[in-house]
């Protein structure tokens, strides 16, 4: 378990080496605050999207789960990127109720950015590869924590630099993009050292 | 040139959803490694985008306003899990390579971008060309990674050796570090660069300008 949330966090990382979630993550790096909100509001979502997409695909989806209705051929398999994508909007509008009643004060600092991650490639492609490589319940829970935690580690870094990165010398046509994108590059590479590396 | 025709033609270069928007990278880049995975999203994601804008745009005047994302969104997903189906079908080992990324163009900016921006307002006709120049114009970037990856990894295109690598006895050697993903990052900045050189209207202003004389001249 330690050894896939470290995987899911470093080696695999959804942002760098993944390339998922690559337009809000160079849209909203642009300050270190906003980041640090998506960032915390990528990991909620991801660890209850993650494992409640595991129980629908288990349950409703795969081949077979109407057995006990009487119906053992059925394969909805094929239904499966229209039910997460309407799975994860359902997700984010319940956390985001569910955080605006009790929990106001986490409301005020995640909500502007929960309804950005309706849409968003980390988010289904977390959930896709949990379904891809037949993770268990437990390892989603974990995958989807360590993947949230990934991301979001990724971004907050990336705009921690691009702060700092604001006030260089940079030539016209790479201003902006250009640059961002040779930042996110070298910290791929970076992350791209993590590789094989094992807790003991 | 026909007046229509532009909405096929201009998001190739000048409006390039990928260089100048940054629109739809997310599934891109990971799909790169290798020309024949490229060539195929890239014609998986023109066909999505085209008929999804020709769809959302014959149907925008019964869409009520307030719902109009689900249903943009349904729509485009509707369309990818026919492109999957159909590629497991018929390319099942191409398929298993793109992995989760077929299904990830759901969520791909470029397609519910031009739904929402331009099919939403225009009629059907313009609304196909602007999709399909818009995943050509996605494409064409994806193609170009693609070819400098493969050709500089691998020595190869297609999967045909065009370079003959050491290994194979002759005397190219493979640049291990393309077939990673940072090699993809640095590309597709070496193109905004090379397409905001071409094209300078298209570079962003810097926030802050450096002074370079006591006076506060700017840089």
């Amino acid at each position: 378990m330690i050894e896939l949330f470290q995987r899911s966090v470093l080696e695999e990382n959804l942002a760098l080496v993944f390339f998922l979630g690559m337009c809000t993550f160079l849209a909203v790096s642009k300050r270190f605050e906003t980041a640090l909100g998506l960032g915390a509001a990528m990991i909620v979502v991801q660890t209850v999207t993650v494992p409640v997409n595991w129980l629908v695909q288990s349950f409703l989806l795969s081949e077979g789960a109407w057995a006990w209705a009487g119906l053992p051929e059925v394969d909805l398999t094929f239904l499966r990127f229209l039910v997460f994508i309407g799975v994860i909007s359902a997700v984010v509008q319940i956390l985001e109720m569910t955080l605006d009643r009790y929990v106001p004060a986490l409301h005020r600092v995640l909500g502007i950015f929960l309804p950005l991650l309706a849409v968003q490639c980390a988010i289904l492609g977390g959930s896709l590869f949990m379904v891809e490589r037949r993770y268990d319940f437990g390892e989603s829970v974990v995958y989807g924590f360590g993947s949230g935690v990934g991301w979001a580690l990724a971004i907050v870094a990336f705009s921690a630099i691009r702060e700092r990165l604001r006030y260089s010398d940079i030539p016209a046509g790479l201003q902006g993009l250009g640059a961002a994108f040779i930042v996110t590059g070298i910290m791929s590479m970076g992350f791209s050292a993590f590789v094989g590396v094992r807790l003991p | 040139m026909l007046p229509t025709l532009r909405h096929l033609t201009e998001p190739i270069v000048d409006g390039n959803p990928v260089t100048l928007q940054i629109l739809g990278i997310c599934s891109a880049l990971a799909v790169t490694t290798s020309l024949s995975t490229a060539l195929t999203m890239s014609v998986a994601l023109t066909v999505t985008a085209g008929a999804a804008s020709l769809l959302v745009s014959t149907l925008r005047r019964h869409i009520p306003s307030s719902i109009r994302l689900i249903v943009q969104i349904t729509i485009i997903a509707s369309l990818v899990i026919v492109i999957d189906q159909v590629l497991r079908a018929y390319a099942y080992g191409m398929s298993q390579r793109l992995s989760i990324f077929v299904g990830l163009i759901i969520t791909n900016c470029v397609v519910l971008g031009r739904a929402e921006g331009f099919a939403m307002r225009n009629p059907p006709l313009p609304s196909l060309l602007d999709g399909l120049g818009n995943g050509i114009g996605y494409s064409a970037i994806l193609l170009i990674v693609g070819t400098i990856r493969e050709l500089l990894g691998a020595g190869s295109l297609f999967g045909y050796a065009v370079l003959p690598t050491v290994a194979a006895g002759g005397w190219f050697q493979p640049l291990g570090l393309m077939l990673l993903a940072p090699s993809a990052f640095f590309i597709i900045a070496l193109l905004i660069w090379l397409i905001r050189s071409w094209k300078p209207e298209q570079v962003e202003q810097p926030e802050f300008r450096l002074r370079t004389g006591p006076d506060g001249g700017q840089a």
